[in-house]
């Protein structure tokens, strides 16, 4: 992400759409990027930045400009990642019905049939998501404990302990299927 | 689970789940749809969540030990 003049960032705070629509163009694609690095689908990762924007410029008097926009937006974008996963958790009705961006590995391992990189999909698909969007980030995106723990609001140590749970329950209901991983 | 199992299990999701390309940009211009969205106006509550939250006020201002009972209920 660029760093924007602070003038913008009072106007912004000030309600300017102009100076909004400054930061929107300056931080969109990273704002977009985090959020379909979470939920790993572009037409939704879309619809995300746009709600994610619309809940900064809604919650522009509280932003504080010294501590930076980055950061902030960050966070929010994360708040609307994590209420969509919840939402769609709800509405699944059965856990085949959740799709999976099943993308081929850059280096697929010989050793993991595709049949058993689906069904590990399938189950992390059904794990709490505040557990899934750290294992997500911190496994598969390689993420940075650090950015990841100010994303999301919380400690390193407790991503940490996420990440962890996280693995364990996908181990559990991996081998409940017959599954040793 | 062992630091063993959790080695295995971190490369069985990244085998499961590819990371994708973050610095993936959008396909289309946003802003757009964000001006359609900052030029909606916001959809006013239906009279009957009025009234709804005009009886919870009457209950509890007149019921105040039903405040328990109402937040278990949350």
């Amino acid at each position: 992400m660029r760093n924007e003049p602070s003038s913008v960032l009072n106007e912004f705070r000030q309600g300017s759409v102009d100076a909004f629509e400054t930061l929107f163009h300056l931080h969109q694609r990273a704002v977009y990027g985090w959020i379909l690095r979470i939920v790993r689908n572009p037409a939704t990762a879309e619809e995300l930045t746009v709600e994610t924007f619309w809940r900064i410029y809604q919650a522009r008097a509280r932003f504080e400009p010294s501590r930076g926009f980055e950061g902030w937006a960050r966070r929010i974008a994360t708040r609307a990642a994590l209420d969509w996963l919840r939402a769609m958790q709800h509405e699944q009705e059965s856990p085949e019905d959740f799709s999976v961006e099943l993308a081929a590995p850059a280096i697929a391992d010989a050793a993991i049939s595709a049949e058993i990189r689906h069904k590990t999909a399938l189950a992390f698909s059904r794990l709490a998501p505040k557990l899934r969007i750290a294992a997500t980030l911190v496994v598969v995106e390689e993420q940075p404990h650090k950015e990841v723990a100010e994303a999301l609001g919380i400690s390193i140590a407790a991503v940490k302990l996420r990440v962890f749970r996280a693995l364990r329950l996908l181990r559990k209901d991996l081998q409940q299927q017959g599954i040793t991983p | 689970m062992n630091a063993h199992d959790e080695d295995r299990m971190k490369k069985l999701l990244q085998q499961a789940l590819p990371p994708v390309n973050g610095e993936a940009e959008p396909q289309r211009d946003l802003w757009p749809a964000m001006l359609r969205r900052l030029d909606a106006r916001p959809q006013a509550a239906p009279w009957y969540d009025w009234a709804l939250v005009a009886g919870l006020v009457g209950v509890v201002a007149f019921f105040p030990a039903s405040i328990p009972v109402l937040l278990y209920c949350l």
